[in-house]
């Protein structure tokens, strides 16, 4: 079984609401696999099927080499899943909570659930019903990477973290990563994909729009730079790496592949910069630019 | 008064959520009493049926139970009054209490009333939202049964007084609502703080009016009687509740102002780091969601079943001192009793199906608020989820039985020093239970076909309680009221154990339940 997850074709509805349109989706085993899309794109909704939550309409959908609808119940010991949104039992504690969720999954390892605890700074003896959203989503990252599982389904499990927090749970990924474990991360936070995934699978409407390693969806990872210069900067547009240029008022936008920033930065210091900003692209944006509004064919990476 | 800023747009906000619920309620309430009141308008037209009905029932403990001291006996409107007062008084207490608790203690723990107290809205605005709404909502009922009562020919000063005595009835409800929404953190503990009050006013004005009526003084729902709305109106009497709303509201609103936005009284504390070893499973969780309510509403039943079993020595008493009574009980071979234990353990099995019904609900509950997804995210069966909740609805609900039998049977075996009528009264009210899981088996059913409808199950059992309390009353045909369960529960003590009925009562239940995971298994979750 190389591929833990593979998903093809995969339709569901709600209504006259189409959420999933043909979604494919493979994530191999071993890997960090980035599940990239805007919100109400059906990130979710493909979760949710992979679980045996929803039975999808149409195309099919395999999970540690079983179906989720039939085989529900034995699948989900071999897994762990963090909801989006997390919702706890109010009258039960943190810990009560990490306890009753790794049980029910058949066990979890104590030394790593202290060890966890403590990393991501959670106090245990609270009542779920007091915890902000950030610690109930704690609650089910421990009580998931506490688990002896083979596989992680998290979706959008940062949501709610601070940035300290991000990056411990970022450790957190490559260590069960560094451990054999396989990890399906949805997230609508390019730069978190980038800094975690092995590959990409990005989805548009209910269909993947593109999928592959992140060195194959380079053109994704380029920076928006805005810069103000005492001197109009020569040749700006025929650099290499530098694309959708527009410059007016004596100042210049663009975006720049990661390879050419060090080569357009000194570039531009030549023209004397007087203001410069510069953000790495928003999901949206890039949607925006990339697909425009309507949806293509899926393809491979370019 | 800017504590009570905010106040206009909280109730505008409420009557644009409950369009729909609000009035519903005022017009089941109304066609209710008026569907009663017209069928005993017309059933005792003559002199002579109203004083037969007079002597029949007067002195008659059990339907003074059900009916009151019986004021303004012979004449229609002292009929009218026993008929459907105190079930009028029970349909407006609950739905006051459910609406302010609703408005109130719900938004808190929803969430809501902190983004609304954050915007210029005073402390008091919600609950004085809340207040208004639970008035008008009266109003409109009293409203309604004035008119009603006045058009089929009843005297208007009686009338307007009875609608009043209604109105005022209802406004206390609502208040002992509003405190007790102060008291616990949760919705559903505060709706059964003030339903178990409800329950308790009931209690003591049956045994007050059984007893000679001292005892009906310490009861809103004994006040409410006092009016005697067709017998010289007592107008003054209405001062009573309206005072006791009035300290209530006081109370509660201090209450308020010494606590936390979505804080109880008791403050939280630390609680367990790890699971116990109890907190396993599905069963393990279930029961900790619900141990609590068993163990309230377990008190509750054995209180209840107390105060029933502290009644019926009373009841003999009264029977042998009314000689023409005594002669009627001995000439019908019915042991009064025997029947005043059945009625009453009728009235238990209804409020204990509440519970069956509660907990069954509550699946839908843990669905939409998304706690089943993850549950079910691990290895645990659809079935074996849907099965140990109804199995601690119905094991739940027959526990709750057995108290209030229990109760029962302690409290008459002790007055009456007859140890056999513990285990005699247990059983009379166990044999109860199938009914209580047929309907626990509806609501199985509705979640797994049709899990947007599961809170319909509580209309059925409205109708059913209808249908027990009054389907005789308004004349409906035997097999409209044989479509409620309860309708085929051997009586007992005073009628003997048949089983094929509970048999059949069970094998629908299962049936029911069967379906249900059928449906759920095959179902979306979410």
């Amino acid at each position: 079984m190389a591929f833990p997850i593979e998903v093809s074709d995969l339709r569901k509805s709600f209504g006259s609401t189409r959420a999933l349109d043909g979604l494919d989706l493979a994530v191999a085993r071993g890997e960090v696999h980035g599940f990239l899309g805007p919100n109400g794109s059906g990130k979710s909704t493909t979760i949710r099927v992979l679980l045996g939550l929803l039975r999808p309409d149409g195309g099919s959908a395999t999970l540690l080499g079983g179906d989720p609808w039939r085989n529900a119940v034995d699948l989900h010991r071999r897994l762990a899943y963090v909801p989006g949104d997390v919702t706890l039992w109010p009258n039960l504690t943190g810990g009560e909570a990490i306890d009753l969720l790794g049980r029910l999954r058949g066990g979890l390892d104590r030394r790593r659930r202290d060890d966890l605890l403590e990393r991501f700074d959670l106090d245990p003896r609270k009542k779920s019903r007091s915890y902000s959203k950030g610690n109930r989503q704690k609650v089910a990252l421990v009580a998931a990477l506490a688990s002896d599982v083979e596989l992680l389904l998290l979706d959008e499990p940062t949501s709610g973290l601070d940035p300290l927090m991000e990056a411990e749970f970022q450790a957190c990924v490559l260590a069960a990563k560094a451990a054999g474990r396989t990890v399906l991360l949805s997230s609508h936070i390019l730069a978190e994909v980038e800094s975690l995934c092995d590959r990409v699978s990005i989805i548009r409407l209910g269909r993947t729009v593109q999928s592959g390693t992140l060195a194959e969806l380079r053109h994704l990872t380029r920076t928006s730079m805005s810069v103000e210069t005492v001197r109009p900067v020569p040749e700006l547009a025929e650099l290499p790496g530098v694309h959708d240029l527009v410059s007016g008022d004596g100042r210049v936008r663009f975006d720049v592949d990661s390879a050419a920033l060090d080569d357009v930065v000194r570039h531009l210091s030549g023209a004397g910069v007087r203001a410069l900003t510069s953000t790495p692209p928003t999901l949206e944006e890039l949607f925006l630019r990339h697909y425009g509004e309507s949806v293509p064919e899926p393809e491979t990476a370019r | 008064m800017s504590a009570l800023a905010g106040t206009g747009a909280l109730v505008r906000l409420a009557l644009r959520r409950d369009r729909v619920r609000l009035p519903v309620w005022v017009i089941a309430v109304v066609g209710l009493l008026m569907s009663s009141v017209v069928s005993v308008t017309s059933l005792y037209g003559s002199t002579a049926e109203r004083e037969a009905y007079a002597g029949a029932v007067g002195d008659n403990p059990v339907a003074v139970m059900m009916g009151g001291p019986g004021a303004g006996l012979p004449s229609l409107g002292g009929i009218v009054v026993f008929e459907v007062a105190i079930v009028g008084y029970v349909a407006v207490g609950l739905m006051s209490l459910l609406l302010v608790v609703r408005h109130t203690r719900a938004e808190e723990e929803a969430g809501r009333t902190e983004l609304l107290r954050a915007a210029v809205v005073g402390r008091w605005a919600g609950p004085g939202a809340a207040l208004v709404v639970a008035g008008a909502a009266n109003a409109g009922i009293g409203l309604g049964v004035g008119a009603g009562l006045v058009a089929t020919g009843l005297p208007a000063a009686g009338s307007a007084a009875l609608a009043a005595s209604f109105v005022v009835f209802g406004l206390v409800m609502a208040t002992v609502g509003l405190v007790a929404a102060q008291l616990t953190e949760h919705s559903r503990g505060a709706s059964g703080i003030a339903a178990a009050a409800l329950a308790v006013f009931f209690v003591l004005r049956a045994a007050g009016d059984i007893g000679g009526g001292t005892l009906s003084w310490t009861s809103p729902m004994g006040w409410a009687l006092a009016v005697r709305p067709f017998a010289g109106a007592r107008w003054a009497v209405l001062l009573l509740p309206l005072a006791a709303a009035a300290v209530l509201t006081a109370a509660a609103l201090a209450l308020l102002d010494r606590r936390d936005v979505g804080a109880g009284l008791v403050a939280a504390r630390p609680g367990r780091a790890t699971a116990s070893g109890g907190l396993a499973g599905p069963l393990g969780l279930a029961w900790r969601q619900h141990r609590a309510a068993l163990l309230g509403w377990g008190i509750g039943m054995f209180l209840l079943g107390a105060a029933y079993g502290s009644v019926g020595e009373s009841v003999e008493e009264l029977v042998s001192q009314n000689d023409a009574l005594a002669e009627f009980v001995a000439g019908s071979g019915t042991d009064l009793v025997d029947t005043f234990f059945a009625v009453a353990t009728s009235m238990t099995a209804l409020v204990v199906t509440g519970f069956a019904l509660q907990v069954a609900v509550r699946m839908r509950g843990e669905e939409t608020a998304g706690r089943l997804e993850p549950l079910l995210g691990t290895a645990v069966s659809r079935g074996r989820w849907l099965a140990v909740h109804l199995l601690v609805a119905v094991a739940g609900s027959t526990v709750l039985l057995a108290l209030g039998g229990l109760g029962t049977g302690l409290l008459h075996a002790t007055l009456t020093a007859d140890p056999g009528q513990v285990g005699r009264l247990t059983v009379a009210a166990l044999v109860w239970a199938p009914a209580a899981w047929a309907l626990t088996g509806v609501a199985a059913a509705l979640f797994g076909l049709l899990p947007r409808a599961v809170g319909a199950v509580w209309a059925l059992l409205a109708a059913a309680a209808f249908l027990l309390l009054l389907g005789r009353t308004v004349q409906l045909p035997d097999w409209a009221v044989g479509l409620s369960p309860f309708e085929h529960v051997p009586q007992l003590p005073s009628e003997a154990v048949s089983a094929p009925p509970l048999l059949a009562l069970t094998a629908v239940a299962l049936a029911l339940a069967g379906a249900g995971l059928l449906g759920f298994r095959r179902r979306d979750i979410g």
